[in-house]
């Protein structure tokens, strides 16, 4: 159809450490690869947006791509970086404004927890000297009171992670590429009661790009184009339980991940339970457990059957963070939302490796979940 | 009794009362009556500007919890804080009809906290400002 967008071009920079080269030089590396991966120039992107959250402007990176006078939206918007600027390239193409657009995503942090300042969060900065400005307590806290209601045990938050370890140390693309057992997982350090050491993702590097089209040029770029059936975004709602939050209502609402998901479902008129493969924001394993309920991809409680019995391996009935996700790749802000779709793109085309799902995969998912209650989905088909 | 004037505070928009029965102060809607922390000038729920700040009960329900082990990062938190850092407890205390307030726990073994726990309002030296108080909340002993 005429209104339909594509992903033609997939880029990714590698994640994990790499001294000496900046977030945008990751990024405009990455853009270059999703450019010769859909066999066009830079000067054939009639639009382009992107952003990171600590690595700097992104349509600076035109300095080194070229100078073609592109039209390029910055984007800043937490870990909803990658999926705000998609929003965004997806209404260009879809409304008729661009034909050709590249999105791009990366970051470069330093070493250990992020420290946000409150007062770039509405907050005083007595929030933070109280010792209370820190997303591993926010997550903590929620997947804490989820286990309570909803019967999940601590093996099913180490096997979470020692999955995403074992998918991991497949993807050359991956930083924490050594697998670990459920039970080295569970005995490291604790970082945030029930979650220790390496249930947590940690800060990072790296960056993807995607270039998409719309209309005649998805045929003309792509042997086998990734369709964006939707992408959704939304913001929290009275009532929801998100992080830095001093209180919260005791009146309760769905989160932003479930709204964003459900809209997402609903525009691309597929339903969760036609999803072949799922990228789901996993900044720590709980948030994994959580947020597959919260998309619609299981039933609240059922996930501990579900993990214990293997279905979201790579070879299972739905496999999950088949990259090895945030916990294998690390946390680089504003990369992580596109790679969840380049490796959704990737699983769909058959083209992952060793780490490619054995069943036929036509039907992918993605979720990004951040501060202060963000999230965006997309729904991808081929 | 002291007044809370006496001593400092991390933020005398946040607590009042006295250093004996400190009170967390929050707001209330005029019109849909909903409770937030700290105040706020405007309602989240029905977005009325009829607000006007509110004393929050003083006990509550551990709603949920989780312990700190590791030193926060300076800043936000203070140098001397993180110098001179011990584990503690952080959790949501549900005031019963009002709001969920988060908090640090005066308790820091895991295996002493528990969901639906009673709880009641205390203030603690701001770690590395000992001069000044925050709050928190400490378990209700055993009558």
């Amino acid at each position: 159809m005429s209104d339909d967008v594509a992903i033609v071009g997939l880029g990714i920079h590698p994640f994990g450490r790499h001294d000496g080269v900046s977030g945008l030089e990751m990024g405009a590396i990455a853009a270059r690869r999703a450019l010769a991966n859909a066999g066009i120039a830079w000067n054939d992107v009639d639009f382009a947006a992107g952003g990171s959250d600590a690595a700097g402007n992104a349509d600076t990176s035109v300095s080194m791509l070229g100078l073609t006078g592109v039209p390029f939206i910055n984007v800043k918007n937490g870990c909803a970086t990658g999926g705000s600027a998609l929003t965004t390239a997806h209404a260009m193409l879809a409304s008729g404004a661009a034909e050709v657009a590249l999105v791009v995503g990366f970051d470069k942090h330093p070493r250990g927890a992020f420290n946000p300042l409150p007062e770039e969060w509405g907050i005083g900065s007595w929030y933070g000297e109280t010792g209370l400005m820190l997303t591993t307590q926010f997550f903590a806290m929620k997947i804490q009171r989820y286990m309570a209601e909803h019967g999940i045990s601590e093996s099913t938050l180490a096997k979470v992670a020692a999955k995403a370890f074992a998918n991991g140390a497949r993807n050359p693309d991956a930083w924490r590429r050594t697998p670990l057992s459920e039970q080295e997982i569970l005995s490291s350090r604790m970082v945030n009661n029930p979650l220790t050491q390496y249930m947590f993702c940690s800060p990072g590097e790296g960056a993807v790009a995607l270039v998409l089209a719309r209309g005649p040029r998805i045929k003309e770029l792509a042997r086998e184009p990734v369709y964006l059936r939707s992408v959704a975004f939304r913001t929290r709602r009275f009532g929801s339980f998100e992080v830095f939050a001093p209180s919260i209502p005791i009146e309760s609402a769905p989160s932003a991940t479930t709204e964003a998901a459900a809209a997402a479902f609903e525009e691309a008129g597929i339903g969760p339970g036609d999803v072949d493969v799922a990228q789901i924001q996993d900044t720590e394993s709980g948030a994994e457990v959580m947020h597959l309920a919260e998309t619609g991809l299981c039933e609240h409680g059922e996930q501990e059957s579900l993990i214990q019995s293997g279905a979201t391996e790579l070879d299972g009935r739905l496999p999950v963070n088949t990259d090895g996700g945030c916990l294998a790749c690390g946390e680089p802000i504003g990369a992580s939302g596109l790679r969840q779709v380049h490796e959704i793109a990737l699983q769909l085309r058959g083209e992952a490796g060793d780490r490619q799902v054995p069943k036929e995969c036509r039907v992918g998912f993605t979720q990004v979940y951040g501060a202060p209650g963000v999230s965006a989905c997309t729904v991808l088909t081929v | 009794m002291t007044d809370t004037h006496s001593i400092q505070l991390i933020d005398s928009e946040l607590i009042g009362g006295t250093e004996d029965e400190p009170r967390l102060i929050g707001s209330q809607c005029e019109r849909c009556g909903t409770v937030t922390f700290p105040r706020q000038r405007s309602c989240p729920r029905c977005t009325s500007e009829d607000v006007h700040p509110h004393e929050l009960a003083t006990r509550g329900a551990l709603w949920t919890w989780t312990i700190q082990c590791f030193a926060p990062k300076a800043p936000p938190y203070l140098e001397g804080g993180a110098r001179e850092f011990e584990p503690y407890g952080v959790g949501y205390i549900e005031l019963p009809g009002e709001v969920r307030v988060e908090a640090r726990l005066t308790e820091s073994d895991p295996g002493r906290l528990r969901i639906g726990m009673p709880m009641e309002l205390t203030l603690i030296p701001v770690p590395g400002a000992s001069d000044k108080r925050t709050f928190a909340f400490r378990p209700v002993e055993d009558q």
